[in-house]
């Protein structure tokens, strides 16, 4: 698959701030990309190197296999997270002006934008002021700019902040059907929730650094660590427990059912096969719930974070 | 450019369509023609007050002089005793009472007079009684002297000189003031203009920062180019005021002396006018006006006047980036009103008495006051070479300026939250 941006050892700093170090990155076309990493580790700079809000001190980003170049800003489409409208002027104006700033023709953007305001049934804005619309109205304004000129690569920083959980779906979904059209996106948010559900590969930078990168499922595979949640039904759970307890590690469990069963998270050691547990449990008794952990994109990121304290 | 375009179409619009914009360009001449109006109205209330002064002068020495005028009525108080008079005159609310006593020394009478009245009278009116006072006692001492007083008034001669340059040319002795007018006018309106539209990108830069709209406009949009767009937009929203103004100002102005009569000009000045139009003094301010180097004066204007308003504005755009809102700027302030009050303290007081003297010539050469002072020098005539050096420093500096604040101006729009300082901004500029 081809990667549609490429950055290549970038580096940022701000006076003594280093601000990105050496940073390396493919997103490939066409993907929902992850950016993660606590505040302050250097998202939004290389959020803004792509955008050529801020210029590298060194290495470069490919866009479609070439250097960014100024006209490359009408394929880029940025919802920064730090976002805002004019507040007195008229929306469907606002939307327009901005609309023509990243090159569409002002009747093409007209044409666009009725659609657009049609499909998130906003129509009867085009005359309103931004100051009388709710915070939430106001993003999806932002989103629709966001959008308009159809951009190959698409940048939402923290997307949802603001939105009730009705409009979060529909944008949810906007973004999804927009993967589905072709675009790439660039994914940056703190809700860990949103990156399970959306992301395809991800990258968590801490200290502007780094120190995490690929498939969502390849990173789950390598941070997966043998654990079963299992829920048994035996005829005497003293002695299963003894056994149990012989043979593998076990851990209180972390998980609730809905019946009187011995609960136990089980880990087993590199050498052992998942089956060797099944086949030990069902000497005991009835099993009800066998489930591998898979390490949540929550746990993998503080996991992360604590480890390269 | 395309951009550039949009951006600038965007910003005057905005700024025209504000209300207070609006309400500001048609209410300013009213304000200012109603000043006016109100000004002369009062003025013109004071004039018609009529005085009433007691007249104690028992000797009857100055019957001649005070005779009743328009503006003073007096009344003969010279056959009541003087205590009787002051009673009568405080009860009637007269003006006050003028005692002349009887007394045949003149150098001993001139000190004796005196002015009784509630209130202090009026400087005018004082100086007014003084001087006819003296003048009659001078006269009758040189009576007394054998001086017959309509010979000494043939002997009187009024001397006008006539000024000619060395080239023939005639010019009248308005011809300084004209100058100073033109100069003046253009200094003034540039630090207006400046200050007004200064500010108000200033505050437009502010609002992209609080809206945080800024983000979105600079991921399509040069920070240097929504930064010149902004300057032009706002100068041109500017200009259409500053035309409005004088337009209706003037439409205004016109149709009030028309209507009420009212006369704009100070009456002296017309009275002087009179009277140099006798000499053929018109004709000559008209040479003058059209002897002033014009087609230099109107080139300069607007190089100075673009230039000035240019370098300044960078720096507010600069300063608008760097704070979070209005009260934060007030710290960088300094650096525009200084130089910007040097250079028409500096033209007011420098310019006027040695238009060429060295703290002139050096004012107009350095950036920051140029503009103003060089503006207020040309009309007494700069030499080519001197404007020319003052306008390639200028230029020089609002490449350096607009560059420095354009750095700030980059950096400063994406930055919320801190109170910057100067060592800041220092910083930013290394980035």
């Amino acid at each position: 698959m081809n990667d549609l941006l490429v950055a290549e050892g970038v580096s940022k700093s701000f006076g003594n701030f280093t601000a990105l170090n050496d940073f390396s990155l493919q997103i490939p076309q066409q993907s929902i990309f992850g950016l993660l990493g606590p505040n302050g580790a250097g998202k939004t700079t290389f959020i803004r190197i792509i955008n050529q809000i801020t210029m590298p001190d060194k290495g470069q980003v490919l866009l479609d296999g070439t250097p960014l170049q100024p006209e490359d800003i009408q394929y880029i489409g940025y919802l920064p997270e730090e976002r805002g409208l004019y507040k007195s002027m008229k929306v469907g104006e606002q939307v327009l002006y901005l609309a023509q700033l990243k090159g569409l023709s002002k009747q093409e953007a007209k044409k666009r934008l009725q659609y657009w305001f049609d499909r998130l049934e906003i129509g009867d804005w085009w005359n309103k002021k931004i100051q009388e619309l709710s915070k939430g109205m106001a993003q999806k304004i932002q989103f629709i700019v966001t959008v308009l000129h159809q951009p190959k690569l698409l940048i939402f920083d923290e997307p949802f902040s603001g939105f009730d959980p009705v409009n979060a779906n529909l944008i949810k979904d906007e973004i999804l059907q927009l993967r589905e059209e072709g675009a790439t996106i660039l994914f940056s948010t703190h809700r860990m929730e949103s990156v399970e559900e959306l992301c395809d590969s991800l990258a968590l930078i801490h200290k502007s650094n780094k120190v995490l990168d690929g498939k969502v499922a390849d990173i789950k595979q390598q941070f997966k660590t043998n654990e079963y949640q299992i829920s048994i039904q035996t005829k005497d759970d003293a002695a299963f427990l003894q056994a149990i307890n012989e043979k593998f590690t076990v851990l209180p469990a972390d998980f609730h059912s809905i019946n009187q069963d011995v609960r136990l998270n089980v880990k087993i050691s590199e050498t052992h096969q998942p089956n060797e547990l099944l086949s030990f449990l069902m000497n005991y008794g009835v099993v009800n719930h066998f489930v591998e952990v898979i390490p949540s994109v929550n746990d993998i990121f503080i996991k992360t974070v604590n480890d390269h304290a | 450019m395309r951009n550039l375009k949009l951006i600038i179409q965007r910003e005057y619009l905005a700024r025209v369509r504000n209300k207070t914009f609006v309400i500001m360009t048609f209410l300013s001449p009213i304000i200012m023609v109603g000043m006016i109006a109100l000004i002369a109205y009062l003025s013109s209330i004071n004039n018609d007050e009529k005085r009433i002064v007691g007249l104690h002068d028992e000797a009857n020495l100055f019957e001649e002089e005070f005779v009743d005028t328009k503006d003073i009525t007096y009344i003969n108080y010279s056959t009541y005793s003087l205590e009787q008079a002051i009673d009568s005159v405080d009860a009637k609310e007269y003006y006050g009472l003028l005692y002349i006593p009887v007394e045949e020394d003149k150098t001993v009478l001139s000190n004796k007079i005196e002015f009784f009245a509630k209130d202090a009278p009026s400087n005018s009116f004082i100086s007014g009684v003084e001087q006819k006072i003296a003048t009659k006692l001078t006269n009758s001492n040189l009576v007394e002297n054998g001086v017959d007083l309509t010979k000494l008034a043939d002997a009187k001669t009024k001397v006008n000189l006539q000024i000619e340059t060395f080239e023939g040319e005639q010019t009248s002795k308005m011809a300084n003031y004209i100058k100073m007018f033109f100069g003046g006018a253009a200094g003034y309106l540039l630090m207006m203009f400046i200050i007004i539209y200064g500010n108000m990108v200033m505050r437009s830069v502010i609002e992209e920062k609080t809206n945080r709209i800024i983000e979105i406009i600079i991921s399509s949009v040069k920070p240097m180019q929504l930064m010149l767009g902004k300057i032009l937009g706002t100068s041109f929203a500017g200009i259409t005021q500053f035309l409005i103004w004088v337009i209706l100002g003037g439409i205004l102005l016109f149709g009030l002396s028309a209507v009420f009569g009212l006369d704009v000009q100070p009456p002296e000045v017309s009275q002087q006018a009179v009277t140099q139009a006798a000499n053929g003094e018109i004709q000559k301010i008209i040479t003058d006006i059209v002897n002033l180097p014009l087609g230099k004066l109107i080139l300069c204007f607007l190089f100075y006047f673009i230039g000035g308003y240019f370098l300044y504005s960078a720096i507010y755009a600069a300063i608008g980036a760097a704070v979070d809102n209005e009260t934060d700027t007030q710290q960088f302030m300094f650096p525009i009103i200084i130089p910007l009050m040097l250079g028409i303290y500096v033209g007011f007081f420098s310019v006027i008495e040695n238009p060429h003297g060295i703290v002139s010539t050096i004012f107009s050469f350095i950036p920051l006051t140029s503009p103003v002072v060089m503006l207020m020098r040309i009309p007494f005539g700069v030499p080519w070479w001197e404007i020319l050096l003052s306008m390639l420093v200028l230029i020089g500096t609002i490449f350096l300026v607009t560059l420095l604040a354009a750095k700030i101006y980059r950096i400063g729009i994406l930055m919320y939250g801190k109170k910057p300082t100067y060592k800041e901004l220092y910083k930013w500029l290394k980035y």
